[in-house]
Order: structure tokens, then sequence, then C-alpha cells
């Protein structure tokens, strides 16, 4: 089985957010990335698992069938993201040479990677924590006319069925589909890990592949960012009298 | 030309998410000086000719069972049919479990712009830009949508609901729907519950609690407001509390009217999921603590202390 995980390149989440050039560009100057979260916890961490259960199965082969792919669409900056998902557990990379923050052009992008390798599953994270489109595994699916189960807090694989639970309001749904399928992943689908040494050591020599984006027309483009306003600072009300609070929450701020 | 809101329904209702894409899509509507029309899925218990009150002209249905669950693939497939034949030409979702499933797939079918996560009114003064959410609630980004249609999907509780006199026409659409490759086997919901995805107040308690036993510092007002609960993730961790409770960055991102929170230090992850919240109010004993830093209002103190007391201010509030 051949199963891609799609991997972005993320801010840290403790990373300031500013920006430069009027406005237009998120300012990476002193910045941190990492793999977008939900992308290394979930998605890449479950397709570990699935492979170590086919390990497990070929016992004394010692050689899962199962082969990982990652795939990134970004520039030579992205490298380090990529080596670090390798430590973690990936085989073999993609990527895909172009920068764009439009979702449209990064799905297409992906979207031809996978109609020249044939894979059984592809795994999304439920969204980017910088652009925060929860959409391009989507529209992955859709430019490959294959299901998609998104919000996945469960993924369960019996043959080529995959049982997978999704988040609805105030529950979940258990959803049962047929391979090929995209499935975008969150808290619940696999435990987070932290790599280890013979991973670290590994993910130097693991084949990382550079291609050429295909042309594509982005939908969208971001025009300018914006900063909240900033807080009005807080209204401390003293301990020994939590009724105006009460007071103040219903008359001022008419909450309740 | 037309704005379509897709009018998302759980178990014969119309979320309440939906009657906020529905407002705002007639707004939309107006500025384009066209009408608003919603299309609905599946079985409907409700009323949907009373839909008029938000702005919308017209309710399409396809009352078909074959969509009363979702598969993206064939909501998609049948949005796009629809989209045709009324000839739309702006789609709104509400940003909801199913907005982000369905949406993406209709903007790659249609090649239409898709903005997910919006906070506003589209800008038409120069072209169609809007304005959405990034950096998990630490900033906005202005995006301009080049395609002739456009798709655009509202985060929750962000545009207000102005109701007015109304009635829309209802009508059946007659299209052809394809057979569904996911097949739903259970829901599994939480009843009695207020969702929090839907929740406008939400009473939240952090470690600062010390344990489960304490809980009804923090259910005992939510029972009283209608809130729904939430928590930190060392709270669900320790399984203090289930793990639906789970806010933040690895939880769920929420925007009530009013978060309530209650011996939380307000990590950055945890601010992440909760600072689009209208009003923050925070109970913490340490001054220094930085949710106070994205509260509107705060009691520096003891939350065992502080908490019966709020308990009791609001039923005398409540006069229960
Ligand atoms: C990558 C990453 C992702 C994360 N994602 C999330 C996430 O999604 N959600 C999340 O919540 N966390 C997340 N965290 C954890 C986060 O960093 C914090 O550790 C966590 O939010 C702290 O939870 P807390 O506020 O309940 O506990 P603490 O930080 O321990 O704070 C307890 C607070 O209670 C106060 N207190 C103590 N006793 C009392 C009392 N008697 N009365 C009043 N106040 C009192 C203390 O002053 C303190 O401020 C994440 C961390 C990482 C590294
Ligand atoms: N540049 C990228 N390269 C590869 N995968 C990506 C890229 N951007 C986003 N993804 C994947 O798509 C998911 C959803 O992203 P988004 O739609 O931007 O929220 C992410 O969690 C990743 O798994």
């Amino acid at each position: 089985m051949k199963i891609l995980v799609c991997i972005s390149k993320t801010p840290d989440t403790t990373a300031k957010i500013t920006f430069t050039d009027n406005n237009t560009k998120f300012a990476e100057a002193g910045v941190q990335f990492i793999i977008n979260p939900y992308d290394e916890w979930f998605a890449l961490v479950r397709a570990i698992e699935l492979k170590e259960a086919d390990a497990r199965l070929n016992d004394g082969v010692g050689q899962a069938s199962t082969q990982i792919h990652l795939i990134n669409v970004g520039g030579a900056d992205s490298e380090p993201i990529i080596r670090k998902a390798f430590a973690l557990g990936g085989d073999e990379a993609i990527r895909v040479n172009a920068t764009s923050q439009d979702s449209f052009y990064i799905a297409s992008q992906i979207a031809e990677v996978v109609k020249q390798n044939n894979y059984d599953l592809i795994f999304t994270g439920k969204e980017t924590i910088d652009y925060n489109g929860s959409s391009i595994g989507g529209m992955v699916a859709e430019l490959l006319d294959m299901p998609y189960v998104s919000l996945a807090t469960k993924f369960v694989l019996n043959g080529t069925t995959a049982t997978i639970n999704r988040e609805i309001e105030g529950g979940e749904e258990v959803n049962e589909v047929q391979l090929p399928v995209v499935v975008s992943c969150q808290k619940g689908v696999a435990e987070q890990r932290i790599p280890n040494m013979r991973g670290i050591m590994g993910a130097r020599t693991k084949p990382l592949k550079v291609v050429e984006p295909v042309a594509v027309e982005p939908l969208t483009s971001i025009v300018s960012f914006e900063l909240p306003p900033p807080k009005a600072g807080v209204k401390l009300v003293p301990a020994d009298q939590p009724e105006e609070l009460v007071r103040l929450l219903h008359e001022e701020a008419k909450v309740f | 030309m037309s704005v379509l809101i897709f009018l998302d329904q759980s178990e014969g209702h119309i979320k309440k998410n939906s009657f906020e894409a529905a407002g705002y899509g007639a707004k939309v509507a107006e500025l384009l000086g066209t009408s608003a029309e919603g299309i609905v899925f599946g079985k409907v218990n409700d009323d949907l000719a009373s839909l008029g009150a938000y702005g919308l002209k017209k309710i399409h249905t396809i009352s078909n069972e074959a969509v009363n669950n979702l598969d993206a693939q064939v909501f998609a497939n049948v949005l796009a049919q629809a989209v045709g034949t009324l000839a739309a030409n702006v789609i709104v979702f509400a940003n909801n479990v199913d907005g982000k499933s369905i949406a993406p797939r209709l903007s790659a079918k249609l090649k239409a712009g898709l903005v997910s996560g919006a906070v506003a009114l589209p800008d038409i003064s120069n072209g169609f830009v809007v304005k959405k959410n990034v950096f998990s609630g630490k900033a906005f980004a202005n995006v301009s949508i080049k395609t002739e249609i456009k798709i655009i999907s509202l985060n929750p509780n962000s545009y207000k609901i102005v109701k007015t006199e109304g009635i829309a026409e209802v009508g059946e659409l007659n299209i052809q729907i394809p057979e569904a490759k996911v097949k739903v086997t259970a829901v599994n919901k939480i009843v009695g519950e207020v969702p929090l995805s839907e929740a406008e107040l939400v009473i939240s308690g952090g470690r600062g609690l010390k344990g489960p036993e304490n809980w009804h510092l923090i259910t005992d007002l939510a029972k009283l407001l209608g809130a729904a609960t939430a928590c930190s993730r060392p709270v669900a961790d320790e399984h203090w509390r289930p793990h639906h409770e789970h806010v933040g960055q690895t939880g769920l991102a929420i925007a009530p009217n009013l978060y309530f929170a209650v011996g939380m230090s307000g990590a950055i992850q945890h601010l992440a999921g909760v600072n689009r919240s209208k009003v923050i109010v925070v109970i913490n004993k340490d001054p220094e603590a930085p949710f106070f830093k994205a509260a509107a209002y705060g009691i520096v103190g003891d939350a065992f202390e502080v908490m019966p007391k709020i308990i009791e201010a609001v039923k005398k509030l409540k006069g229960v």
C-alpha cells in the first residue's frame, strides 16, 4: 500500500505574527518554522502506525509493503521540515518546487503528483495553522474524483475498507469508505511522537525528489494582512465583589 | 445572477451557523444588487418559508433521503448542478464541519475561488475582497477572489444576524444524485449538552481547579446560563474532563460571545482556540497570568472562593 502524507511548513505556534512590505508579507525574520502540527502529529504518525502494523503482519520478513511518501509544495526552505518528517518515519519525499498561498494552486500540484504515483491513501492535516484554509484535502479529492472524509478523529483500516470517525457538531459520525480516499486528520487519529536517534540518522539519506510545478492559475490572492486592534485592556473586579462581575456581564457586556 | 446559501441541516433541523450564513448571504446579495436564495439537502422538519426573515427570497430543497447524510463528493456534485441551473455566482457556506468538507470540493469542481473562514462582508469597491481569519486568530488576511463564481465560507459567530419580516418561496429542485461512496454507519452525539462548537456562552476550567471533583464550580454556572463547558488540554489529558471539551490549537477552535476561563493560565496554544471570543472573562489567583492580557473582565482571586459567589449572584439574577 502507498500512503501520501501532505506536509506544510508553518511558523511555530508561539511565533510573533508581524508583516512587512506594506502589510503584504509575513515577516519571517527570526521566526522558527515547523511542520504544521496536524500534519506531523496526526497525519504522519497515523501513516507510520499503519506501516508498523503492516510490518508486524510481515513478521520475519521485516520488510513492510506499506510505503509512506511525503509531499510538500514549497521552496528549498521546506527541506528542513521534510528531513524532520523523515526522522519520524517517511520513506520518500517529493517537493514540488513552488511557493503559493492559493489553496487551489497547492492542491492542483498535489493532485498532479498523485496522478503519477497512484496512492491508496492520502492524508492531510485538518488545517494549516498559518493560512487556516482547511481546504486543500477537499480540493485534492475533487481534482482526483476521490471520496473525502474531513476532520477525522479516528482511522482504522480493514483490508481496503477504511472506518473513519469524523467530527460533527456535538459528537462524531462513523464513516465507511473504500480506498482510495483523502482524509484530513486531527486530534484523536494518532498520538504525537518524538523522533528517535535511528530515525534522525536515517533521515539524511532518504530520497527527496524535487519536481517542477505544473502550470495552474491561482483562483485567489492575498491583497494584504492586518492585525486585530489592540485589546482595550482588562477591567478588574475586586475579589470580594464577584456579584459586581455578574452585574457588568449582564448590564455592560450584555452576554447574558 | 444570484447568491446561493447552503443551509446545513442535522437531524432535520437547520444548524445555527447556517442562519448566520443566510443573513450574511442576503447582505452580500444586497451589495451586489441581486437576490439571495437558500438550498437545503435532505429531509427537514423546519418551516423553511420562515427563512425569509433572514432575507432569503427562495429556498430550493432537494428532499431526497440520499442526501440526508454528508458525502462531500455527492454534495459538491449536486451543488455544482444547482449552481448551474440557478445561475448563482456567489455561494455561501457556514465554515463548520460540513462547510469545510464541501466548499473546497465545490471550489475545485467549478474552478471558483474560495475564501474559507470569512469574518466580514466582501469589499466590492475594487474587485471582490473578503477578510478572513489567519494565523489561528492572531491576524486577518484580505483575500481577492479572481474568478467569476465566488465561494465564501463564513466563520461561526462572526456575523450578527438581523431578522426582519419575510416569507421565502419554497420549491423542490430536480437534480440527478450520484451514488455515495461514503457510508454513514453510526452517529454518536452527546445528548443533553450544548455542542461546544455552536455555543454562545462557554464556561471553561483549567488545571487551577485541582481535580475533577471540583468541576461543579464550572458545570453549575454553565447549567444556570445554558452554556457549554470547555477545558484546557492538560485537563483533558488527565481525564478530568472528556476530550471533546478540549479547546485550543490542538483541540476545538471556538468564538462564543462569552468565554469564561477559570484557573487557566492562558498559554498561547490555548488562546489560539479562544481568542476570537467576543468577551473573555478570567478568574485566576495569579495577577501575572497571561490570560488577563486577552480578557475584557477579570478577577484576581481564588476560584474556590470566587466561583460559589458568582454562582449565587447568577442564581439571584435568574431568580432561581
Ligand atoms: C504544541 C502545543 C500545543 C498545545 N495545545 C494546547 C491546546 O490546544 N489547548 C490547551 O489548553 N493547551 C495546549 N497546550 C498546552 C499549553 O501550553 C498549556 O500548558 C495549557 O494550556 C495550560 O493549561 P492550564 O491553563 O489549565 O494549566 P496551567 O498552565 O497549569 O495554569 C493553571 C492556572 O490556574 C491558576 N490557579 C491555580 N490555582 C488557582 C485557584 N485556586 N484559583 C484561581 N486560579 C488558580 C494558576 O495561577 C495558573 O495560571 C499545548 C502545548 C503545546 C506545546
Ligand atoms: N504547501 C503545502 N504542501 C503540501 N501540503 C500542504 C501544503 N499546504 C497545506 N498542505 C496540506 O493541506 C492541509 C490543509 O491545509 P489548508 O487547506 O491550507 O488549511 C495541511 O494540513 C497539509 O496537510
